[in-house]
């Protein structure tokens, strides 16, 4: 373990100081959560690199970032908030108003979309929607931070566009949906259920998931264990070396002990 | 000649829980460190550059070039950051690469910090992949305790931390100066260049940024050696490369081939066109890269392959559509991501993708005008080349070519708006002309 590692353990330990004890940024947030801001704080080299794990930090205590977490930022950072707000704004994982329980990211980039991703976000809006109003994006069906509510938003190209059309729950995919699917898959999110992702942990809720983007993952080694053994085994993944294992195809073979090139001693 | 798959990355990928260490230890992983570290920083960046090794990342420049770059001595810090924020439409092999087997990205880092003298690094993943963050952070995790991170790596004396972070949702940061202005907790915007990275990088210090299959490649060159690497692909684009076929094919998939393979063949391994219904445009590399048609079936898919026909390499995201989509929709629908994505920081990027992307909206909604197709082009005649940054370019990738192969089925649209729009507002072309089932 290095000298990084040992002060981002240790900087956790430390007794809280000054933003911890501020009146306008310490109700929302806990000891604990000041504790973690300090422990992201030093793994870098320079504190202001803590800012957007601070975020993701400060949207699994408040499911988006408040004044509050603005503050909260601000004061860790030693920044101004306008300079918080101005990075908070830049980016479109930061929701400015409270996610609901699950957030469902539909992609509608073009390659999803001509394979059905427009049609299944079309329909999710309208079934989540009032009649005669479907839900906008990055609106929510039920009321935030209650069970089974829904934030749902179109999302660009999400890095998996051999499983289109694919969305998330939750930042965990599920891939090759439908109209249908994405309803079904709703519907049980409405009711409390848990469908398993097709590539990804057991869902738990938009907060945790942020905490975990933050860097924390479960104290539990069981249960971080298990989340990190949970599948990818996407065929479409594995196709091509599949294929090769089928026919025989192989890279050539490395020859044995081949030296380094020589160079010059300057 | 070798195989028409040649699994060298994606070979663990069958094997049961791949991204664990031991089974990472079982495949000869973390055999190549020991040798480099046996080694020189000297011999290593002497390595990379023989074998030709280009970025994976979309630009192809030489990366052993690139790591030539940084100072040969340690008076500053000197960081290493790897690219992991895939974002370019159709790219989808990073994050796949990262939650099959982390510990070759991690391999490749350690030996990469090695030869650039760096004692730190940083794993820059875009924010909406968790499970790869999962898997990065416990990967990361697992090598620390093995001694394969930290202080005296295998006893060789040489030190090296990891940081695994979290992007937050912006295309932009993908490009490699937007991507430490982010990694130092501020807005993503691109940074002039000169100075260049390895002159003042992260926090003004020297440093370099690779994409994740770079840096994962790099291991398998210093176990098998220039000739082995250079036995694939060709002769100024050697090696394998990860191909990502998506959209109308039968099996789309990663497919792993030696740099040069060509549609057709890739076609073939991928079985061919869903429901056999015809080719009809394709990108090679991303949506930043001008479209390609069935002419181009035969195009030598590498660096200079793609150029010579009229586009580029980039990421190798082969996003294949049929007969049924309508070119101007899929124009429209990349003009909106590029309009979403633009930074906002130089005006022909920010103004263009605006003005471009209302113009395409309006003619497929079935108000556009012949005049329209010369705006767009007189647009993007403004934005090429006059942008801060790439993604400018980028941007008018899908529309110049666009209408440089499908101008008949642009005109057609908008002489059918004018017919359609005299006898009613117009405003139901829409639903004649998707891109889909919808
Ligand atoms: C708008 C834009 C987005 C980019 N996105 C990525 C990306 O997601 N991943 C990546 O590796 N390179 C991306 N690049 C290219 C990087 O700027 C840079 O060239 C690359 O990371 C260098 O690594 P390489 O030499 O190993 O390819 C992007 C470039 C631009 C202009
Ligand atoms: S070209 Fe676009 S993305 Fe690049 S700096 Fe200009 S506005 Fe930003
Ligand atoms: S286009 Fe939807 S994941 Fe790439």
């Amino acid at each position: 373990m290095t000298e990084a590692h040992e002060q981002a353990r240790s900087a956790a330990r430390e007794p809280s100081v000054d933003p911890a004890t501020d009146p306008s940024a310490g109700e929302v947030f806990d000891a604990d959560i000041h504790a973690k801001a300090r422990e992201v704080i030093a793994r870098y080299p320079q504190s202001r690199s803590a800012l957007l794990p601070l975020l993701h930090l400060v949207q699994s205590v408040q499911g988006y970032v408040s004044r509050e977490g603005i503050t909260f930022c601000a004061r860790h950072l030693d920044l101004s908030e306008a300079e918080v707000s101005g990075v908070v704004t830049f980016y479109t994982m930061y929701k400015r108003r409270p996610c609901g329980q699950h957030l469902v990211s539909v992609c509608t980039n073009t390659l999803c979309a001509a394979l059905g991703g427009d049609a299944v976000y079309r329909r999710l809006c309208e079934h989540l929607g009032e009649e005669g109003r479907p839900l906008g994006h990055e609106e929510t069906a039920g009321t935030p931070g209650e069970q089974g509510s829904i934030t749902i938003e179109h999302a660009e190209c999400l890095a998996a566009c051999d499983l289109a059309p694919v969305l998330q729950v939750n930042y965990e995919y599920f891939d090759n949906q439908s109209p249908d699917s994405a309803v079904e898959l709703v519907d049980a999110l409405r009711n409390g259920d848990k469908p398993a992702p097709t590539r990804g942990a057991p869902l738990t809720d938009f907060r945790s998931a942020e905490l975990q983007l933050a860097g924390f993952f479960p104290d539990d080694s069981e249960q971080s264990r298990s989340d990190v053994d949970a599948p990818t085994a996407a065929e479409e993944t594995v196709r091509g070396a599949r294929l090769a294992q089928d026919r025989g195809w192989t890279a050539p073979a490395m020859p044995d002990d081949v030296a380094l090139p020589e160079v010059e001693q300057k | 000649m070798s195989d028409p798959i040649t699994p060298v990355l994606t070979k663990r990928w069958l094997s049961p829980n791949s991204w664990r260490l031991s089974t990472y230890e079982q495949l000869e992983g973390y055999t190549a460190v020991r040798k480099a570290l046996r080694g020189t920083p000297e011999q290593l960046v002497s390595l990379i550059k023989e074998a030709g090794l280009r970025g994976r990342g979309g630009a192809g420049f030489p990366a052993g070039v690139k790591w030539g770059f940084m100072p040969k001595d340690e008076e500053k810090p000197h960081y290493l950051v790897i690219n992991a924020d895939e974002g370019e439409p159709g790219t989808c092999k990073d994050i796949p690469l990262m939650m099959a087997d982390p510990h070759s990205l991690i391999e490749g880092c350690i030996i990469s910090a090695y030869a650039m003298r760096a004692h730190r690094c940083f794993i820059y993943v875009r924010g909406e992949v968790l499970h790869c963050m999962r898997r990065l952070s416990a990967a990361v995790s697992e090598a620390y305790e093995a001694g394969y991170l930290g202080s005296d790596i295998l006893g060789s004396g040489f030190d090296l931390d990891i940081t695994v972070h979290a992007g937050a949702g912006a295309y932009i940061c993908g490009e490699e100066t937007a991507l430490l202005d982010s990694l130092e907790g501020r807005r993503g915007e691109p940074r002039l260049k000169p100075p260049f990275p390895a002159a003042s990088g992260l926090y003004a210090q020297p440093t370099t940024v690779n994409n994740v299959e770079t840096i994962a490649t790099v291991p398998f060159i210093v176990n098998g050696g220039v000739d082995w690497f250079r036995a694939m692909g060709t002769e100024k684009s050697p090696g394998p490369k990860i191909y990502s076929i998506s959209g109308h094919v039968e099996h789309p998939g990663q497919y792993e081939a030696p740099l040069g393979t060509t549609l057709r063949e890739l076609l073939d391994l991928a079985g061919g066109m869903k429901d056999g219904i015809p080719l009809k445009f394709w990108t090679p590399g991303g949506s930043s890269t001008p479209l390609f048609t069935a002419e181009h079936l035969d195009v030598p898919l590498d660096f200079e392959g793609a150029a010579e026909a009229g586009s580029m390499l980039g990421t190798t995201a082969l996003m294949i559509f049929n007969e049924t989509v309508s070119v101007p929709w899929a124009v429209m629908k990349w003009t909106q991501f590029y309009r979403h994505e633009s930074c906002g920081k130089c005006t022909p990027c920010r103004e263009g993708t605006y003005w471009l992307a209302q113009i395409l909206e309006r003619m497929v909604d079935g108000r556009g005008t012949e005049e329209d197709i010369e705006t767009l082009l007189d647009v993007c005649d403004n934005v090429l080349g006059r942008s801060f940054c790439a993604l400018g370019d980028g941007a008018v990738s899908p529309i110049t070519s666009g209408i440089q192969y499908f101008r008949s089925e642009f005109l057609e649209l908008c002489r059918q708006n004018a017919t359609s729009s005299a006898a009613s507002s117009g405003g139901d072309a829409q639903s004649a002309l998707v891109g889909a089932q919808s």
